[in-house]
């Protein structure tokens, strides 16, 4: 018994005594080279015709396809349908998450308001009410905006109501100390303190976008890269479906990278989030 | 005419009384310190005068220009140390007052970086160049060394006390180090039970540590707060 009780602090003396240093172990590297090594084997496996073409394809095959769709110009015609719809769909879903976040963490009766409404229609998988919108708005755009709206604002007001309780109110009271006026304290207090969290919650919201966009386009969408997979499905080129699920990876990877990069910029004050912090 | 003039306040939180009829006057140009043991209300009181907290009976009158240095430094973290210091100023002149507020307290090459950056000492520095940057007439400071290290502590007693020499604000200091008030003050009040319980001047002689006035104000002081050495 009083073994345990006397290693715990001697434990936390001595990793405190040592800074952490980065293990031997060449994480980057590393990291890296497994997903390389998984895709030539991928390659490997299907040229030689262990797994058949019509089942999954090579990569290089995947490829090819690209190259060859984005010179007939059908590949960025139809990304660009896409993105467009993700950027309308974001910004009126991120747009009115924000208001309704700062309204509600300002004030009570906005909260009263608003908040358990919200809640109650959060506790909806968002993709549920696809056959709904289908209904409400018919096979055109602007179902699949409402779509992508409804996916990006909750997560958005979510995390703009707690970034905004989450702000130190000694440093409030020190604004008040100083003479700031509410307006400004606002944008000298509140909004930098509770800029982390919404920019957690732009993060998630595009993750979402793109959940909505996936499902919105296979339903009935004259255009967009979802319409490219249920096209390709009709004809069952593997190639095309494989080439629409990396661009879907590689916009959501792009889209974090934004996102991380605007978090440098805007955190450039937050330990956490500096360039010289040494984190990912 | 005093700076700061209280009648009679009274604070309740609930049923217990923190501020109870509570007079206290301090002229401008003088350094008044405050002790007493924790709960007494000099904390409340602090607050009180820094417009803070409400008074729930007596008269308060206090200037409009007056700053609170925190125990903590309560910078934003998400703004540069000159920013920081030059909070709520107009537009045009605040990076030059910001200036020469970080140059009084000897920090002018600090004045682009960011507060996370600076030691407890520093931040605890700047917090000081953002409470005189807007030359108050009353300077309020709430146990602002508490958090020092000792070495740290001395040096900020030095400044503290060249700067309010300088700039001449009322001050009220709030602390629970006997011998920090009897080095700064020009009085030191002791406070029991949401009252003043004793006034002391200090004299010149008495503010070299280790001399006998100093040695005997302390034990008096140390006496009133209960505690025996």
């Amino acid at each position: 018994m009083s073994t345990t009780a006397i290693a715990g602090p001697v434990t936390k003396a001595a990793t405190g005594a040592t800074p952490p240093k980065k293990r031997a172990v060449p994480y980057r590297t590393i990291s890296w080279i497994v997903p390389a090594l998984l895709l030539l084997a991928w390659e490997l496996l299907a040229r030689s015709g262990v797994i058949a073409p019509e089942v999954l394809p090579a990569p290089s095959s995947v490829g090819t396809t690209a190259w060859h769709l984005t010179e007939t110009g059908e590949l960025p015609h139809h990304l660009w349908e896409s993105l467009q719809r993700a950027a309308i769909g974001l910004a009126v879903g991120a747009g009115v998450g924000l208001v309704l976040g700062v309204l509600t963490g300002f004030s009570k009766l906005a909260e009263a308001i608003v908040d358990r409404n919200i809640q109650i229609v959060r506790a909806i998988p968002f993709l549920a009410i696809l056959p709904l919108v289908m209904v409400w708005f018919g096979v055109g755009e602007s179902g699949r905006y409402f779509l992508v709206a409804l996916g990006t604002m909750f997560p958005i007001y979510l995390n703009t109501v707690l970034g905004i309780r989450q702000v130190d109110p000694r440093l409030l009271e020190m604004g008040r100390v100083a003479g700031l006026s509410r307006i400004n304290l606002v944008r000298a207090a509140i909004l930098p303190g509770a800029l982390p969290s919404i920019l957690l919650g732009l993060r998630l919201a595009l993750t979402n976008a793109w959940l909505a966009l996936v499902i919105a386009e296979t339903v009935g969408a004259p255009a967009g890269i979802g319409f490219m997979a249920t096209n390709a499905r009709e004809f069952l080129q593997t190639d095309v479906i494989v080439l629409v699920i990396v661009l879907y990876a590689l916009i959501g990877l792009t889209t974090d990278l934004i996102a991380r990069g605007l978090e440098r910029r805007l955190l450039a004050w937050h330990p956490n989030y500096a360039p010289s912090g040494g984190r990912k | 005419m005093s700076t700061v003039l209280a009648e009679k306040i009274t604070r309740r939180y609930g049923d217990r009384t923190v501020l109870h009829e509570l007079d206290l006057a301090i002229e401008r140009g003088e350094f008044v310190a405050l002790l007493g043991k924790s709960g007494c209300g000099k904390t409340t009181l602090l607050r009180a005068l820094a417009g803070l907290d409400p008074v729930d009976g007596g008269t308060l009158e206090v200037p409009q220009r007056r700053t609170v240095v925190f125990q903590e430094h309560r910078l934003l973290p998400w703004w540069k140390v000159w920013r920081n210091v030059a909070i709520g100023l107009p537009r045009a002149t605040a990076r030059a007052k910001a200036q020469s507020a970080l140059e009084e307290v000897g920090l002018a090459d600090h004045a682009d970086a960011w507060p996370v950056t600076l030691s407890g000492g520093e931040a605890q520095r700047v917090a000081l160049a953002r409470a005189l940057v807007r030359e108050p007439e009353l300077l309020l400071l709430d146990e602002p060394f508490a958090a020092l290290d000792a070495l740290t502590r001395i040096k900020m007693h030095g400044l503290v006390r060249d700067l309010t020499r300088r700039h001449r604000p009322a001050v009220l200091l709030v602390t629970h180090d006997v011998d920090e008030a009897i080095l700064l003050a020009d009085r030191v009040l002791t406070m029991r039970e949401g009252r003043i319980a004793a006034v002391h001047e200090v004299s010149a002689g008495a503010r070299e540590r280790g001399s006998a006035p100093f040695a005997a104000l302390r034990g008096t002081l140390l006496g009133e707060l209960g505690v025996t050495e």
